[in-house]
């Protein structure tokens, strides 16, 4: 039920930064100055943290949506749905204990 | 159709006038392509934000040149594309699905779905066109904003 709630949530998040994400790539076509000025606002400090959520609810998203298939095409899926849950966390864990200190210093770092 | 007998389903199908609650293989083929799609997006976007968040310089990294620079590699370009594409359509029809769940008036429901696809042929229409328009070395870019392959102005 929590995981159901947490991946709508998550999936609904992700598009509406997809939307925007296209949009703001999309300014290299119009110059190079235009896009640097406006991928420069993703590196201040807020932005950062909000890159943080950002990779957190894909990360969420992505292993969840794994368990999800799991649960649909194993034939055990079912029986350990409970157990995936738990190693979608941990594995959410793991993976942002990796991403975090490296997203942190590169925004937060001196250079 | 064929209905089961008091499915318990987790959600019973919300009867009303005009409410149809099944459309056949279509909404198969959806179920399927979100399975198929998640999995190979999983892969595609791990990549994109270990390359762009992780690796190198991080986020403090990417400006023009960078996109250039990655794009220079037609890899990068059917990587780009490739997600751009399924995560658009895994969302547009996740957002579909929340829409048919959370939208209780036929006429809001057809209105959020005409806004929704609306906006999704524009993002991807222009986001495609982006990519295969792309040029890294613009005339009359300002000074310092090139990679270093372009030729001196």
């Amino acid at each position: 039920m929590w995981s159901w709630v947490a991946h709508r949530i998550t999936g609904f998040a992700i598009f509406f930064f997809l939307l925007v994400h296209v949009l703001d790539t999309s300014l290299v076509r119009v110059a190079p100055e235009t896009y640097n000025a406006v991928i420069g606002t993703y590196k201040n400090p807020i932005m950062g943290i909000g890159e943080a959520g950002l990779v957190a609810a894909i990360v969420f998203h992505a292993f969840n949506g794994l368990r999800i298939v799991l649960i649909d095409f194993w034939a055990k899926g079912v029986k350990y749905q409970k157990r995936m849950f738990w190693i979608v966390l941990a594995l959410f864990v793991v993976t942002m204990a990796g991403f975090l200190p490296r997203h942190l210093m590169h925004v937060f770092g001196g250079n | 159709m064929t209905t089961i007998a008091d499915p318990k389903a987790p959600r019973a199908p919300r009867p009303g006038p005009g409410r149809r609650v099944t459309r056949g293989n279509l909404e198969l083929a959806s179920w399927v392509f979100m399975r198929v799609s998640g999995v190979v997006l999983v892969i595609l976007i791990f990549g994109h934000l270990f390359v762009n968040l992780v690796a190198g310089g991080g986020v403090k990294a990417i400006d023009f040149a960078f996109v250039a620079g990655k794009w220079a590699d037609l890899r990068w370009r059917v990587w780009d594309l490739l997600m751009l594409w399924l995560a658009m359509v895994h969302g547009t029809n996740g957002l579909r699905t929340i829409i048919n769940d959370y939208a209780e008036k036929s006429a809001t429901r057809l209105w959020l779905k005409v806004l929704l696809a609306a906006s999704a042929i524009l993002v991807v229409v222009l986001g495609t066109l982006v990519i295969f328009t792309f040029d890294p070395c613009p005339v009359g870019a300002a000074a310092g904003t090139l990679p270093s392959f372009c030729p001196a102005p």
